[in-house]
């Protein structure tokens, strides 16, 4: 089972602010699934290589020329930047990461 | 009068005698739902009718649905989450643009779990898709809207997407045809992420040839999607009459286990006889380690989803907490406020396996289990053509049935998800109903990499004695 003290720390490390009801919801369902997760210990991997992607493609590359396949126009401009809830002209606005304290 | 339960075949068949005309079908949908969507809430948004319609193309003048994870540029698209309540796509995803060249037209977008994250569809911001076969059941999910669109006559067919089973098990459970391909055949470009190294994109449809059809037009490399392949398509439609005697088809002795419903194993056990009888050389098989698929899965995909979804921050698009007086605030407020209580626990389970300390025990461990599986099915392959089994352990269950015990509905994932995490094709066909529900049993069929044509095959002989 994991702890209270877990839980809000793994909140933390996903940028989620927990309700308190949500905490305790979180807390039983997610010993639960890793609980069942324990299963792989069963597995005997000693030998074996992690195997991240199926394809077997290795370092899909291309040239290094610009591409012109989304021209900046008003419209699209528009769509990328004009959907954010703080903007200046064609800029998105951020509150500040430093605070003068 | 435009006939009932059009394919993609019949409908060009019609347009091509002018029994109807592309704005006449696209007309009879658009009513269709209308009537019925209040119901089925298959459909989050619902499209006026373009002002042309394109006579040249395979799929000129046939109107499709879309699950509501892929991008079409200028139009409202939610992945069924709050977080993007308001969102309208910038561009169009590549399978769109594909579509569109063959002259497809656009109904509307289909309902699903949040980011695609379920198996119920019950998951969805905006309420639940009831199944059209039983209203108080669920459609499966995630693709859950696109199937039971599908199964109610809503659209002529319909994408989706699989990253464990959103295309193969709520077609299943409606009754219908849904094709995962090979990891790599199709872009996901504008497909919004869910876990990128499972992902994949494919049709829902009532016919296995229409499945073939949609196939042929979404393959291909995309400069966008640097995990698509650059191989040769072959015409997926050429080569499905073709004599299936002989062919080699496995059948996994770990399939039949506890958990798999008797009636879904009766369907199954009467389907495997029937390949027997066409011709085909069956045999027991084993994939040793698909006890700790789902296990590795569920490491897997949610670190995945931990990652892919930190863009949602409130900051460029989507929802943003009024509430929030820091950056971090902003952050915190605005995804605590905008995700739903599954992409909530999905992302924490993977920010906990990708975490310091618990990196080597959980992450590292799954992939190296997914290689275990990955081996599994190539040595099967290496003494069958196809592997044959059920889509879902169960048929279409009740409405709020599972909805408070997330491992169970993880569960229904069992038989899909190996697919999945080896990159495989699999298609589910309906295989008639389950004795106890009296809802459709799907049968799954699996092929090697890039031998959809096969697995289509199969299926497609199948479908024509069922």
């Amino acid at each position: 089972m994991l702890s209270d003290k877990e839980v809000a720390h793994i909140a933390k490390l996903a940028r989620i602010e927990l309700k308190p009801a949500e905490k305790d919801g979180l807390k039983k369902d997610l010993s639960s699934i890793l609980d069942y997760i324990g299963k792989l210990n069963e597995a005997d991997t000693s030998s074996v290589q992690p195997l991240y992607q199926t394809t077997g493609l290795v370092n899909s590359t291309r040239s290094d020329e610009p591409r012109k396949e989304f021209p900046m126009t008003e419209k699209l401009n528009e769509l990328l930047i004009g959907q954010a809830p703080a903007k200046h002209d064609h800029f998105i606005k951020v509150r500040p990461v430093l605070n003068k304290k | 009068m435009i006939p009932e339960k059009l394919t993609i075949r019949s409908a060009r068949e019609g347009l091509a005698r002018g029994d109807f005309s592309a704005p006449e079908l696209f007309e009879h949908y658009n009513k269709r739902i209308r009537a019925q969507n209040g119901e089925l809430n298959a459909f989050l948004t619902v499209f006026d009718a373009p002002e042309e319609f394109d006579t040249e193309g395979t799929l000129a003048g046939v109107p499709c649905a879309i699950k509501d994870n892929m991008l079409i540029e200028g139009t409202r698209t939610t992945a069924a989450s709050k977080i993007l309540d308001n969102y309208t796509a910038a561009y169009d995803a590549t399978v769109i643009k594909k579509l569109r060249s063959a002259g497809a037209v656009f109904l509307g977008k289909t309902n699903l779990d949040e980011f695609a994250m379920g198996t119920s569809t019950e998951n969805s911001a905006f309420g639940p898709t009831r199944n059209p076969l039983d209203t108080d059941r669920v459609p499966g999910g995630s693709s859950g809207g696109s199937a039971a669109a599908i199964a109610a006559d809503l659209a002529v067919f319909a994408l989706g997407s699989d990253t464990g089973g959103s295309i193969r098990q709520p077609a299943a459970m409606c009754g219908i045809v849904g094709l995962k391909p090979t990891y790599g055949r199709i872009s996901r470009h504008g497909l919004i992420a869910m876990a990128s190294s499972f992902d994949q994109i494919g049709p829902l449809t009532k016919t296995v040839y229409d499945a073939a059809l949609v196939l042929n037009e979404l393959c291909g490399h995309d400069v966008f999607d640097s995990t698509t392949v650059d191989r040769e398509i072959p015409d997926f439609t050429a080569n499905l009459d073709r004599s299936i005697k002989g062919l080699r088809v496995g059948v996994p002795k770990e399939f039949f286990r506890a958990g798999l419903a008797k009636e879904v194993e009766e369907r199954i056990r009467a389907t495997i006889k029937k390949l027997e009888d066409m011709g085909c050389q069956v045999s027991d098989i084993s994939l040793p380690n698909f006890e700790y698929a789902l296990a590795a899965y569920y490491i897997a995909v949610p670190s995945e989803i931990s990652a892919n979804l930190a863009r949602f921050d409130g900051i460029r698009y989507g929802h943003s907490s009024k509430k929030a007086a820091t950056l971090l605030d902003t952050y915190l407020e605005s995804r605590s406020e905008g995700f739903g209580p599954e992409p909530k626990r999905r992302i924490m389970l993977g920010a906990y396996a990708l975490s310091s300390g618990y990196y080597d025990a959980y992450y590292l461990k799954a992939q190296k289990v997914r290689a275990l599986i990955k081996k599994d099915f190539d040595d099967a392959f290496q003494k069958v053509d196809v592997i044959v089994g059920p889509t879902s352990p169960n048929t279409a269950f009740k409405i709020g049935e599972k909805a408070s015990d997330p491992l169970a509905l993880y569960l229904e994932d069992i038989y899909t998800v190996p697919l999945n995490l080896a990159g495989l094709p699999g298609i589910s066909i309906p295989c008639g109903n389950g004795e106890d529900s009296g809802m459709p049993v799907g049968f799954q069929i699996t092929g090697r990499s890039f031998d959809e044509a096969t697995v289509l095959r199969v299926a497609h002989q199948l479908e024509q004695i069922t």
